[in-house]
């Protein structure tokens, strides 16, 4: 017997799902309000907002993350990059977006040179399978990128659904 | 006041480069979840944290709806001085939230 | 959703074997041995822990006072860390005014409205699960230790009855996912043993800390089988068995689960 407050998923996983069982079954379910979520595009947009008209180069930063993701509820995300963290070379700021969350931003991180290492580390949310992508802005001007794939499967017995 | 927990170690040897943890309870509603009529919950996240070393800005975050229930974070910091490491949040509907920790350098 | 779920579950119940065992206590593996790398760190920490968020509230409303009586639980249990050490290891364990056994959430509000004279806290409620998360957390590492008590016999067998027990729609019992197919995967997830050692628990699916009967009430709900309201007696005569059944392992309270 459900009761009115059963935590409900994450709405564009329950698209998903949704979309997955229609496919399953042949059956064709209605929708309820569903969000946009974002796409390759609206993350390039969001991307571009940080580069402005620069571009990022591959490398000096890395994601670190499960490459199979038991529950996208709380994923451990750690972005570390090399840099001497020193006054004159330094990570400025480091930003994380997602290609399929239902918003591409994740999170923005501003450092200096008193932070000794650039490495931070979070949980974050994770709507379906799709690729991260982080940008590192060094006290150059310059930009670096790293971009991972990673699965995301589903709890067996959902509640509420 | 929400209730947060903080790791930061009470001594260090100047120099030493610290690592700090932090975790605050917010639901960090996203804003993209309907509710049991198919209405969507409005959002209400923590958007920023700051935290400061003696008063000088060492770290700050942006969050998004994508950032966890119950923020957490883990940064680094070069301990320099003794003195005293606060936190901030704050966020929709008005939401702030302040902690500090103590730190002897050596 | 549901729909793939049927399929996948009616596949895996043609599949299983027809004699539901128990698992031999050296086979018996928490679920915290299954998780991955990264969410057992979540656990392992306590400043990366969620659910230790709810410990530090409960260790609020601990020293609070409440009710018409006026009293905490400190005035009468004084230090937690040392009179609630144990407890929790062996609950749920029986009440002789009520005739059978309690789980630890009613024994708390039995406290608050025999003791303090207050309004018992809703099930499932913020401070009921913190007091139960504070109290859990002073026997973790401990062993859990369901004693030998002839009084517990009969509900001990009703709750066993009830994991062996098919029901619902699918026609499933607890037994036949958790002791004979324990380890491998439904629907992208690994079936756990269901040993209800780290309860309340921060599920990451739930994104918030819940007691076991709520866990208990998603099984129920993903069998398709009936769920009872929270509080009810045979949910606490299951939570015995499965206490019972993971006798020995250690307390993980307030454990984190996928």
């Amino acid at each position: 017997m459900m009761t009115s407050n059963d935590d409900k998923p994450y709405a564009t996983r329950r698209r998903f799902l949704i979309d997955a069982a229609a496919l399953a079954g042949g059956v064709s379910l209605a929708l309820t309000t569903v969000p946009a979520s974002a796409t390759p595009e609206s993350m390039r947009g969001a991307i571009r907002k940080v580069l402005g008209e620069a571009s990022a180069k591959k490398g000096k930063v890395k994601i670190d993350l499960p490459p199979l993701i038991e529950n996208g509820n709380a994923v451990a995300l750690t972005v570390s990059a090399e840099s001497p963290m020193t006054a004159a070379d330094h990570v400025k700021a480091i930003h994380v977006f997602t290609e399929k969350n239902p918003q591409p931003n994740v999170v923005s991180i501003h450092l200096g040179p008193r932070a000794g290492r650039a490495s931070v580390s979070t949980r974050i949310r994770l709507a379906d399978s799709q690729k991260v992508v982080a940008i590192v802005q060094m006290s150059d001007g310059s930009f670096w990128s790293d971009e991972l794939e990673v699965i995301v499967t589903l709890a067996a017995c959902l509640e509420g659904v | 006041m929400a209730r947060a927990l903080i790791n930061v170690p009470a001594k260090a040897k100047r120099g030493d480069i610290i690592e700090i943890k932090t975790l605050i309870s917010h639901e960090m509603e996203t804003g993209f979840r309907p509710d049991n009529t198919g209405k969507l919950l409005p959002r209400d996240i923590i958007t920023d944290f700051v935290c400061k070393y003696n008063g000088q800005e060492i770290f700050r975050a942006e969050l998004y709806p994508a950032i966890s229930a119950n923020p957490f974070f883990t940064f680094t910091t070069v301990a320099t001085e003794s003195g005293t490491i606060s936190f901030e949040w704050s966020g929709d509907n008005g939401f702030s939230a302040t902690e500090s920790a103590k730190i002897t350098v050596e | 959703m549901i729909r793939g779920v049927a399929a996948v579950l009616i596949g895996a119940a043609l599949s299983v074997s027809v004699i539901a065992a128990e698992i031999p206590s050296s086979e018996r593996k928490s679920g915290y041995d299954l998780m991955a790398r990264e969410i057992r760190a979540m656990q392992d920490d306590d400043t990366a822990n969620p659910g230790m968020l709810s410990v530090l509230d409960g260790e609020a409303l601990w020293t609070r006072k409440a009710g018409t009586a006026g009293k905490s639980c400190a005035d009468c249990h004084g230090d937690a860390q040392s009179s609630m050490k144990g407890v929790a290891a062996r609950y749920p364990a029986f009440d002789a005014a009520r005739g059978r056994p309690i789980d630890l959430e009613q024994r708390i509000n039995i406290c608050r409205a025999d003791q303090q004279k207050a309004t018992p806290f809703a099930f499932e409620s913020k401070d009921l699960l913190a007091l139960s998360a504070y109290v859990g957390r002073q026997s973790r590492g401990m062993p859990i230790d369901i004693p030998d008590d002839p009084r517990l016999k009969p509900f001990l067998e009703a709750g066993r009855d009830m994991f062996n027990q098919r029901q619902g729609q699918l026609n499933l019992s607890c037994a036949q996912c958790h002791n004979d197919n324990w380890g491998q995967k439904l629907a992208g997830a690994v079936i756990p043993q269901g040993h209800a050692n780290g309860y309340p628990m921060y599920r990451l699916e739930w994104q918030a800390l819940g007691s076991l009967q709520r866990r208990l009430r998603n099984c129920l709900v993903g069998m398709r089988a009936v769920s009872y309201a929270l509080g009810a007696p045979e949910y606490v005569d299951l939570e015995l068995y499965l206490m019972w059944r993971a006798r020995g392992m250690p307390v993980e309270t307030p454990a984190v689960r996928p």
